[in-house]
């Protein structure tokens, strides 16, 4: 067990195993991750009422009644109660079915925008939790989904190739873009040392500067244009529309949920994915098992690029085919890192924190033209969710859930059951 | 320390329960007729670009027209924010939902969503600010229901370029844009006109940095939100020794204000008059307007009363539509020929014979 010692003395040239930052991170995140489903779904609560409680403030009837409270309090309320209850409603009809709608289509057609909001979000935020379980911070998918934007676009739009292989090709491009930005930083992490999480960030502005650049030259930029915008992507490149034209759901839905059986293939079935999850859990173990903890980190960061890019190409050849420009990525990198987080890093947790971020989002844009909510609240509330999920005890305090690693309470029941049955003074230790 | 905030937690509490005390309102909540005039069934509808309506500048200056129309017209708004590209479509696609007789799009970047909801919907009317409509390899197309608003904006920033040469101590002046889009360029290509023409005029030679009308090149801070990179660019122009500098890029002229304040040095503002709609009035020798307000005014104006039509309405300085701001604080610091030359300007760019010419102008 030792011509590799566990806490070595480094020789000149050798690469950082894990530096002190990334010791700290990988508790945060183990903290995170392993904290149960409960407090997920308690934090979400506790988000939502704390939306309520702005929404509440931010409304104009809300604060005239104020002013009279004692005089008529139940102004007060009512105002309370439908200031809320409408920007909630507005936001759930918005995300999953219109009761209004006057046609089926547009009943049915908010639950299939929260699809196709979700799609980049879940195929980011996969890639992002297969770089958590194998203790990389990447918080570079918005650069990365750019990359992938811009060679999924320029595939789509520069050759001419027959139905069906053009979008494969295009849907190729995209996740090699994204795979080849993300490898950088894991090069550089493997060779170097470097933090990921600097790089990362750093190569997010680059690819945002190089987009912006790109689109003012003849390789992006539509001939006859003045404007940053790029040809519009051709119908042979675009993913097909699901139901149809009047709704935006495309194939890229499909594909992102594929891609989540992949991932967990991966992660759980696959010697890879082992090898992913054993970096994760102790790099130091890892090596001495043999595995080379470099190769890993490339390898995790080309799949999670690759990942990402494929959230490119839902955007470039799914719902933005008009053209490319600058704002493609939106702010769907970074939202990615949420969804990746409040989904624990598991493939169906990372698909439903996905649908859930997507329907706030649609559902927002639906709150905002109904009833003038600010869709700010939309990402107050997604904060709040990340907030409360990172600070697993706070939620358990406010909720009063157990801790975990303690005795739960079916635990604590048959402990007292089996001290029963056995002498009656150990009770007095067990319960001590 | 403890009692403290005692204290303080139970005078907050007083204060909040004593604010509570107020009368409450007889006959219950009939809410307010707007401006007197009956209101309307009309409809007027807007989406913001990014910048959001509150950023001092195109967004803010077109909500205004919209909030106008409400107090003045009577009619229904609604009026929702984009926070990036991606929220254009389904923005658009709400405001259809929502039984809007017309919808706005604030900025170039809603072309493709304006375009769209407007081929869909053709029992809706629509609008777009600074942006023509163009077909899938760009040539130009007109919608019946779809009216560009286009402004001409070299014209005023052609006076302000003069005014700029005129005023500058150093010799040099500078400008940035935003993104190199037409919209923003027209301004540049204005200024560039203005400061060769006094150069011309004078046999002077001031400097301009930043742009270049004749190879189309120049600085650019990358968006229209980022308000450190204007600051930055600012920043590097006056240490090139530029003391006036004419921002194009909406919030980002906040950063530019800040960097030019901190140097002593003055700007030109764009879009808005920046004396009264920013707090940098003091270095603000005036600004290159953009009617924005006034033009949604009268098109929705229009539109309520059953005219609209899909001809695009250009602001130019003939129809008050593009402008210079008056100076405010630097009038008795403009030399009175100068400020007598750049009327002559104007009233021969309004009378014809004098051209300002630009490859960004809308056509």
């Amino acid at each position: 067990m030792s011509d590799e010692p566990t806490t070595e003395a480094r020789r000149p040239g050798q690469p950082v195993l894990e530096s002190k930052v990334d010791e700290v991170g990988r508790g945060v995140l183990r903290e995170i991750l392993e904290s149960s489903w409960v407090v997920t779904l308690f934090a979400v609560v506790a988000a939502l009422v704390l939306g309520a409680i702005l929404i509440a403030a931010a409304d104009q009837h809300v604060q005239t009644t104020a002013g009279y409270f004692f005089a008529r309090p139940s102004d007060f309320f009512n105002a309370l109660g439908s200031a809320v209850g409408n920007a909630y409603s507005a936001l759930f009809q918005g995300a999953v079915v219109n009761f209004h709608g006057t046609t089926f289509a547009r009943v049915i057609r908010p639950i299939t925008e929260t699809m196709t909001v979700s799609t980049p979000l879940i195929f980011a935020g996969l890639g992002i939790g297969i770089g958590f379980r194998a203790g990389l911070f990447n918080i570079g998918a918005q650069g990365q989904i750019i990359l992938g934007a811009i060679l999924g676009g320029w595939v789509g739009f520069t050759f001419h190739l027959p139905v069906g292989l053009h979008l494969l090709l295009a849907v190729v491009g995209a996740a090699v873009g994204g795979a080849v930005w993300a490898s950088i930083a894991g090069v550089l992490k493997a060779t170097t040392g470097a933090n990921e999480v600097i790089v990362t960030i750093m190569l997010n502005n680059v690819a945002v500067y190089l987009i912006g650049y790109l689109l003012t030259t003849p390789m992006l930029q539509a001939p006859g244009v003045n404007n940053p915008i790029s040809p519009p992507t051709p119908p042979s490149a675009q993913y097909p529309l699901l139901l149809g034209s009047q709704f935006r759901l495309h194939l890229g839905f499909v594909l992102a949920l594929l891609a989540a059986v992949v991932v967990w293939w991966l992660m759980e079935r696959s010697t890879l994915g082992l090898r992913f999850r054993a970096v994760g859990a102790n790099p130091h173990a890892a090596r001495t098992a043999g595995m080379s903890v470099a190769w890993v980190t490339v390898w995790v960061m080309a799949i999670a690029g690759a990942l990402s890019g494929l959230a490119g190409s839902a955007q470039v050849l799914g719902t933005e085919t008009s053209g490319l420009t600058a704002g493609v990525a939106a702010s769907f990198g970074f939202d990615a890192i949420t969804v990746a987080l409040l989904g624990r890093s598991k493939p169906l947790g990372t698909v439903l924190a996905g649908l859930l971020f997507g329907g706030l989002r649609a559902g927002g844009f639906a709150m905002q033209a109904r009833t003038g909510t600010p869709i700010d609240i939309v990402l107050v509330v997604q904060s709040f969710i990340v907030l409360f999920i990172a600070a697993p005890p706070l939620v358990r305090a406010i909720f009063r859930l157990p801790t975990p690693g303690g005795p739960t309470r079916a635990q604590r029941r048959a402990q007292k059951r089996a001290a029963r049955a056995a002498a009656q003074p150990v009770t007095e230790e067990v319960q001590a | 320390m403890k009692r403290t905030t005692r204290i303080a937690a139970l005078a907050g509490i007083a204060a909040l329960v004593l604010s509570a005390c107020g009368q409450a309102p007889t006959g219950g909540g009939s809410s307010p007729t707007a401006g007197g005039t009956a209101a309307s069934n009309f409809r007027a509808c807007m989406v913001s670009d990014q910048g959001g309506w509150d950023d001092q500048s195109f967004n803010e200056s077109g909500h205004d027209g919209l909030l106008q129309a409400q107090k003045e017209l009577g009619v229904q708004i609604n009026a929702v924010e984009s926070s990036a590209p991606t929220d254009f479509v389904p923005n658009v696609n709400n405001l259809v939902q929502d039984n809007c007789n017309l919808i706005i799009g604030v900025g170039f970047n809603l072309e493709a969503a304006i375009h769209q909801a407007a081929l869909a919907n053709p029992d809706i009317e629509f609008a777009l600010i600074d942006s023509s409509f163009s077909d899938a390899s760009g040539n130009p197309v007109t919608i019946k229901n779809a009216k560009p608003i286009l402004f001409n904006t070299a014209e005023a920033a052609f006076l302000a370029g003069y005014l700029a040469a005129g005023m500058t101590q150093s010799g040099t002046v500078a400008t940035f844009g935003g993104m190199q889009i037409p919209a923003v360029t027209v301004f540049m290509d204005g200024f560039y006109d203005g400061v060769q023409q006094y150069n011309k005029d004078n046999s002077k030679s001031v400097k301009l940095l930043g742009w270049n009308k004749a190879t189309q090149t120049g600085s650019f801070s990358g968006d229209f939100s980022n308000q450190a990179q204007g600051q930055n660019l600012t920043q590097g122009f006056i240490d090139q020794g530029a003391d006036i500098i004419m921002p194009v890029a909406g919030p980002v002229g906040l950063g530019a204000a800040a960097a030019a304040s901190d140097a002593g040095k003055r700007l030109i503002w764009v879009d808005s008059d920046g004396f009264k709609s920013t707090e940098h009035g003091d270095i603000i020798i005036t600004s290159v307007m953009k009617e924005i307000g006034q033009s949604v005014f009268d098109v929705i104006k229009n539109a309520a009363a059953g005219n609209f039509s899909a001809e695009p309405y250009v602001g130019t300085l003939e129809n008050n539509g593009v402008g210079l701001a008056p100076f405010h604080d630097f009038a008795s610091k403009v030399p009175s020929e100068l400020s007598q030359k750049i009327d002559s300007y104007k009233q021969q760019i309004i009378a014809g014979t004098f051209k300002v010419e630009s490859q960004n102008s809308p056509k």
